[in-house]
C-alpha cells in the first residue's frame, strides 16, 4: 500500500449509511466490478465512472452506518478511492475497511473546510494531509499499531498469513 | 476497580495481555454466523487461498435468510455456494430452506449462543444476543474469514454506558419503544464504539423477546453490543436449548461505566421513529395523522412469538383498511408452526393479512414485499434510512407489534387504544 496518496476529493454529507453507499437489493453481487456500478446509486448514480485511481472521499459524521455488508467498502475501494476522511465512522465500515486495506482517517477540521474538487496529498504515515487547492495543511493522530499494520499489508488476511499477526 | 459484564466476558476470551477498555485484544470466538449475502464473500476469500487450514466447522452457522427461498437466480448461486461449502468443509450447522429462519431469532431458538459466550457474526444484528448476557457483535466478511482461518478476533475492549430503566410500562408499551425512546436520547455518536448495558426493575420485568428487541438495536445506536445481565428469564429461555455449557457474568459493583442515564418510563407512551433515521423519534400522540400503504410485522427485532401474539390481540376480528397490505412473516420455522398451532396466523388471514415464510423479506428491501415511490410503510424492523425497504422515495415508521396491527385496521398510524 502507498503511504502517501494525492487526488480529488468528493465530498458527501453527514451519516451516509451502508444502504445510500451500495442498496440492499445489489447484495446478492459479490463481484467488485459488479458492485461498483451500484456505488451511491442513490446519491450519485454513475459515481464510479467519474473517479479516477487515487480519488478521496470526505464525509462528516459517521459515515458507513448501518449494515455489515462489506460490499459497502469494496466497492468504494473498487472504484479506485484511495482512502476516506470523515468527521468520524461507524464502528462496523471502520473494520471492514481496514480489513480490506483501505484506510480511513478522522479528521473534522479539513472536512470543514473543504469544497469538493480540491486536489489533496495524505501522508498516511506522518498523519498529515494537504489541500493543495486552498494551500491548507492539516493533521491527524497517527494510526494505531494494528490499523497500520492491516494499512501496509493490505488487509486482515494477508497479514495473518504473514505470520506476523500481532496485537 | 472492578469489571463490567463485557470486560469480564472478553477478558474470559483472551490468553494473555489486560483487557481495558480501549485497548485492542486478540479473542477467541465462542460462536459465527453469516448468511447468504455475507457468507458468499468470506467463502470467495477463503477458496482465495491455497490449504487454508479451516478452524472451528462446528462454532460456525452459515443462514441463507435474506434473500430466501431463492428469489432470483444470483440468490440462487450464492446459496449454492454455501451449501457446498457447508458439505465441502463439514460444517454442523447449515439451515436449509425450510429450516432457515432470520439468523438472530434462529441461533437463540437453537441454542447455538449462550450466555457468557463471545459470538461474532456477519450481520450487524448480531448484537441480538446479548439479550442472553453474552458479548456478541457485528462484523464483516473477511473478520469471518479471518475467525474461521486463526479461531480468533481483533476487537478493541468498549467502554460502556450504562442505561437504567425504572418503573413499569403502561399497556401498549414495550422493548421496543424503549428502544427507541433509549435511541433518541442517545443519539447517534454517543455510542460509537461502547457498549450499551441495559439494567433496571423495567429490563428484569422484560421476557425474552423484548429483550432481544433492545439489544438488536444497539447497532441502531451505533454501539459495539448491547448486553443484558442474566437471570432465571434468561435460565428458563435457554435451559432446554443450550448445546454447550454456559455461564452467567455480571458487572462488578464498583465496575467502572462512561456514563450513566437514567430513565423513569412509568408514562411512557408507545414510539414511533420517523424517516429515515432510527433515533428520529416521536411519541405517537405527537405525530399528527400519517397515511400508511404497508404494514410490515416480523423481523429480527420484532417478529418473535410474543409479538405476533400482541400483533394478532389487536386485530383479532377486524379487517386491514382497504388500501392497505399486512404482511406477517414468522421468522422461524419455530415461531410459524407455535403461531399455527396457537391460531394466530388464523387470525391474520382473517384479517387478510398476507403470510410470508421465514426470511428476512421485506426488512431490507429485499423481496415479498417492496415499497414503490411514494409508498409509506410502518414495519416493526429495525431500520428506517433512505430506500431501506425499497424505492429511494418511499418512507418507512418503525414501531411496536400493537401500533403496527393497529395502523394496518385504520389505514394510518395509529395508537392500539383507537381499535381496542
Ligand atoms: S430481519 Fe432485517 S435486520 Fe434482521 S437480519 Fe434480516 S435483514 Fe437484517
Amino acid at each position: 500500500m502507498e503511504m502517501i496518496i494525492k487526488g480529488k476529493s468528493w465530498k458527501f454529507g453527514d451519516n451516509i449509511d451502508t444502504d445510500v453507499i451500495i442498496p440492499a437489493r445489489y447484495l446478492n453481487l459479490t463481484e467488485p466490478s459488479e458492485l461498483v456500478k451500484y456505488l451511491f446509486e442513490p446519491l450519485r448514480e454513475n459515481f464510479a465512472s467519474m473517479v479516477k485511481t487515487g480519488d478521496l472521499l470526505i464525509a462528516g459524521e459517521n459515515f458507513g452506518c448501518g449494515s455489515s455488508r462489506e460490499h459497502a467498502p469494496i466497492a468504494i475501494k473498487a472504484s479506485g478511492i484511495s482512502c476516506v476522511i470523515a468527521k468520524s465512522f461507524a464502528r462496523i465500515f471502520y473494520r471492514n475497511s481496514f480489513n480490506i486495506g483501505l484506510p480511513l482517517i478522522i479528521c473534522p477540521d479539513i472536512v470543514e473546510e473543504i469544497e469538493e474538487g480540491d486536489e489533496i496529498e495524505v501522508d498516511l504515515k506522518r498523519g498529515e494531509i494537504f489541500n493543495q487547492t486552498k494551500e491548507k495543511e492539516y493533521s491527524f493522530p497517527p494510526f494505531e499499531k494494528l490499523m497500520m499494520n492491516l494499512i501496509e499489508h493490505n488487509g486482515l488476511i494477508p497479514y495473518l498469513l504473514s505470520g506476523k499477526f500481532s496485537i | 476497580m472492578g469489571c463490567t459484564i463485557t470486560e469480564k466476558i472478553l477478558g474470559k476470551h483472551v490468553s494473555k495481555g489486560e483487557v481495558k477498555s480501549g485497548k485492542h485484544i486478540l479473542a477467541s470466538v465462542d460462536f459465527m454466523v453469516a448468511n447468504d449475502i455475507t457468507a458468499p464473500i468470506t467463502i470467495d476469500i477463503l477458496e482465495d487461498i491455497p490449504n487454508a487450514k479451516i478452524k472451528g466447522l462446528d462454532r460456525i452457522a452459515l443462514v441463507p435468510d435474506h434473500f430466501t427461498p431463492n428469489k432470483d437466480i444470483k440468490s440462487a448461486e450464492n446459496v449454492k455456494k454455501l451449501r457446498k461449502f457447508a458439505r465441502d468443509y463439514g460444517i454442523k450447522y447449515f439451515f436449509e430452506t425450510g429450516r432457515a429462519g432470520v439468523e438472530h431469532c434462529l441461533l437463540p431458538e437453537k441454542g447455538l449462543v449462550l450466555p457468557g459466550d463471545l459470538v461474532i457474526g456477519a450481520d450487524s444484528h448480531t448484537c441480538t444476543y446479548g439479550a442472553l448476557g453474552c458479548v456478541s457483535t457485528g462484523v464483516g466478511s473477511t473478520d469471518l474469514a479471518g475467525a474461521l482461518l486463526s479461531g480468533k478476533i481483533w476487537i478493541k475492549v468498549p467502554e460502556t454506558i450504562k442505561l437504567e430503566y425504572t418503573g413499569k410500562l403502561k399497556k401498549w408499551t414495550y422493548g421496543k419503544d424503549l428502544i427507541l425512546m433509549t435511541l433518541k436520547d442517545l443519539g447517534d455518536k454517543v455510542s460509537i464504539y461502547r457498549s450499551l448495558e441495559f439494567t433496571g426493575e423495567t429490563i428484569s420485568d422484560l421476557n425474552m423477546s423484548q429483550r432481544f428487541t433492545m439489544c438488536n438495536m444497539a447497532v441502531e445506536a451505533g454501539a459495539k453490543n448491547g448486553i443484558i445481565s442474566p437471570d432465571e428469564i434468561t435460565e428458563e429461555y435457554i435451559k432446554d436449548r443450550a448445546k454447550r455449557p454456559y455461564n452467567f457474568y455480571y458487572s462488578d459493583s464498583d465496575a467502572e461505566f462512561v456514563e450513566t442515564r437514567r430513565y423513569d418510563v412509568s408514562e411512557l407512551e408507545p414510539q414511533v421513529a420517523l424517516p429515515f433515521s432510527p433515533s428520529n423519534v416521536k411519541n405517537i400522540s405527537d405525530l399528527g395523522e400519517i397515511k400508511i400503504d404497508q404494514v410490515f410485522i416480523g423481523s429480527c427485532t420484532n417478529g418473535w412469538y410474543e409479538d405476533l401474539k400482541i400483533a394478532a390481540e389487536v386485530i383479532k376480528g377486524k379487517k386491514v383498511a382497504d388500501h392497505v397490505r399486512l404482511i406477517v412473516i414468522p421468522p422461524t420455522p419455530e415461531i410459524y408452526l407455535k403461531a399455527l398451532r396457537n391460531g394466530i396466523l388464523e387470525v391474520f388471514a382473517k384479517a387478510e393479512a398476507v403470510i410470508g415464510p421465514p426470511t428476512c423479506g421485506p426488512c431490507l428491501g429485499g423481496h415479498l414485499g417492496v415499497l414503490g415511490a411514494g409508498e409509506r410503510a410502518i414495519s416493526t424492523s429495525n431500520r428506517n434510512f433512505v430506500g431501506r425497504m425499497g424505492h429511494y422515495k418511499s418512507e418507512v415508521y418503525l414501531a411496536n407489534p400493537a401500533v403496527a396491527a393497529a395502523s394496518a385496521v385504520v389505514g394510518r398510524i395509529a395508537h392500539p387504544k383507537e381499535v381496542n
